[in-house]
């Protein structure tokens, strides 16, 4: 397993917003994360990537403890994300959010850039550069992180995420406002990089894209893990249709 | 020729102070472009002044060695205080940062050897004008390299977004301190010289006043590039001197000069041939400055 969590616990306040959640990701699999709103997923991986301080419970990691490292040495050990609120470095450009992406991979260079002339970073712009080429933002290097289309800001954060050539790449809804041609062609997409070794942990609301592109699905609800299986078990599974479509009861 | 050297000989000061003040501009421009307001840099400029003022006036020790034994104690101070400030953010940082500079001129009015209230005179005038220059080309050329290299990507990446900037793999406490260290370097730098190139200093100097007028050199200017910095204390340092005739007017023209800097190029001066730009950061909402 690339990645363990162990009686995973997170309260805000009174709210136990993920409550003892196991959840074991193999490593080479798209593993999809889906619940209702409010279910705890969002919350879930801000643990992962380590944004919050888990209550309880532990975290593993390419068979090492992470539960308490903060989010840049987690980056350092292969974690990449992306947010469900696009947070792209607006002001800069395409090209350089992507080389903010590459930082754990390139060496430190303060002393080299005092050197007059000197351009050391032109194999970085370059593996940069081939990253936006397969994203379809090669073109626009140049333009402003901010003035993208919502659709191409979403590929430049999974770009930028990439850059850092991360083991685990986590996908906080990454279709959320893409239409369905988009939708389409970011599954085939992550099918690719799962062919390719990475390992991805898919939070989506578009159903299709989750059942279509994942190995495995987990289902959250009210901070807990009611199911998990493959995205066929997962759709027969009537705790998963109580938890989305209430019972019947419920008229 | 001599018309030159009459020129130089009458405009010394103003010139020489142009020089220090863009080393100021150029201290706190280092934390802006970070995206983080801190107004400590005064009062670093303060103890090395006081520091190196005392080693030449007290101990005969050499000039460049007094400077830099001032400018590393600014630095070596700014550790232990950068560390803690830097939990704040916006204006709780910046009040920090002032309050830090109160309690150096208090220290400073309490403490004998420094001549209290009075200051110190008869320092003697080591600075000339060619060591504020070469200076001030070797700091901003540093600055300038830094801006372009990782550091100063990921110093930019801060200011866009730290959360963003920490999932990268960037220690985002680590580069907000280098950068509030380096700043207090630059800012003890300017102290020394400062305090050579005038002969005497008091602790007023250093306070409140100041912390300000270093702010609004480099926002006048402009954070974007380094240029920016120096632009705006030249400017704003030439400007008084410039418009002495008009006597009372002067302030009025002064004013009125600020503010149309500001409502017409709120990037600073510097960004004058890059309006586009700035037409683009505005549309997407992204401050490229403080």
């Amino acid at each position: 397993m690339l990645l363990e969590t162990a009686s995973l616990t997170k309260r805000f306040g009174g709210v136990v917003a993920v409550n003892g959640v196991d959840l074991a990701v193999p490593e080479g699999q798209v593993f999809g994360l889906i619940g209702p709103n409010g279910a705890g997923k969002t919350t879930l991986i801000n643990l992962i990537s380590g944004h919050f301080r888990a209550d309880g419970g532990a975290i593993r990691f390419a068979n090492a403890d992470v539960t308490r490292l903060p989010p840049h040495r987690l980056a350092k050990r292969g974690i990449a994300r992306t947010f469900q609120a696009i947070r792209l470095f607006k002001g800069l450009t395409v090209l350089e959010n992507v080389l903010v992406g590459r930082y754990v991979r390139s060496r430190p260079d303060v002393l080299a850039s005092l050197v007059p002339f000197r351009d050391g970073g032109a194999a970085e712009r370059a593996m940069a550069r081939a990253l936006l080429q397969r994203f379809g933002l090669g073109g626009r290097e140049r333009a402003l992180a901010g003035e993208l289309s919502y659709g191409d800001q979403r590929r430049l954060e999974i770009a930028r995420a990439l850059a850092a050539e991360p083991r685990l790449l986590i996908l906080d809804e990454p279709a959320a406002g893409m239409n369905p041609t988009e939708s389409a062609a970011l599954r085939v997409m992550l099918r690719e990089l799962a062919a390719e070794g990475l390992t991805i942990i898919l939070i989506e609301h578009d159903v299709r894209l989750v059942m279509g592109a994942s190995e495995r699905v987990a289902v959250l609800n009210f901070g807990r893990k009611i199911a998990e299986g493959t995205p066929t078990e997962i759709q027969a599974d009537p705790a998963v249709r109580e938890a989305y479509l209430g019972t019947a009861d419920d008229g | 020729m001599d018309d030159l050297r009459a020129f130089f000989d009458a405009y010394q000061t103003t010139i020489g102070f142009i020089g220090i003040n863009a080393i100021l501009a150029l201290s706190v421009w280092v934390t802006l472009y970070t995206g983080q307001l801190t107004l400590g840099n005064a009062a670093f400029m303060g103890i090395a002044a006081y520091t190196s003022a005392l080693l030449t006036l007290k101990a005969q020790v050499p000039f460049p060695l007094a400077l830099l034994c001032g400018s590393l104690l600014a630095g070596a101070i700014s550790v232990p205080l950068g560390a803690t400030v830097f939990r704040l953010r916006g204006v709780y940082l910046a009040i920090a940062t002032l309050a830090f500079g109160e309690v150096v001129r208090v220290v400073i009015l309490a403490t004998p050897i420094t001549g209290r209230g009075q200051g110190l005179v008869g320092i003697p005038p080591k600075t000339e004008l060619w060591h504020i220059f070469a200076s001030l080309l070797v700091i901003a050329y540093v600055c300038a390299r830094l801006r372009i290299s990782s550091v100063g990507r990921a110093w930019a990446a801060i200011r866009e977004d730290e959360v963003a900037a920490a999932s990268q793999g960037i220690p985002v406490h680590r580069y907000k301190l280098a950068a509030f260290v380096i700043g207090a370097l630059i800012a003890g730098w300017a102290g020394g010289i400062a305090a050579h190139f005038n002969f005497a200093i008091q602790p007023d100097e250093y306070g409140f006043a100041r912390a300000v007028q270093i702010l609004v050199f480099a926002i006048v200017g402009g954070v974007p590039n380094v240029l920016g910095p120096i632009l705006g204390a030249a400017l704003l340092t030439a400007l008084p001197a410039a418009l002495q005739p008009l006597q009372e007017f002067r302030d009025i023209l002064q004013g009125a000069i600020l503010v149309l800097v500001i409502v017409y190029l709120p990037r600073g001066l510097s960004t004058v041939f890059d309006l586009r730009r700035s037409a683009r950061l505005r549309r997407v909402g992204a401050q490229d400055v403080a």
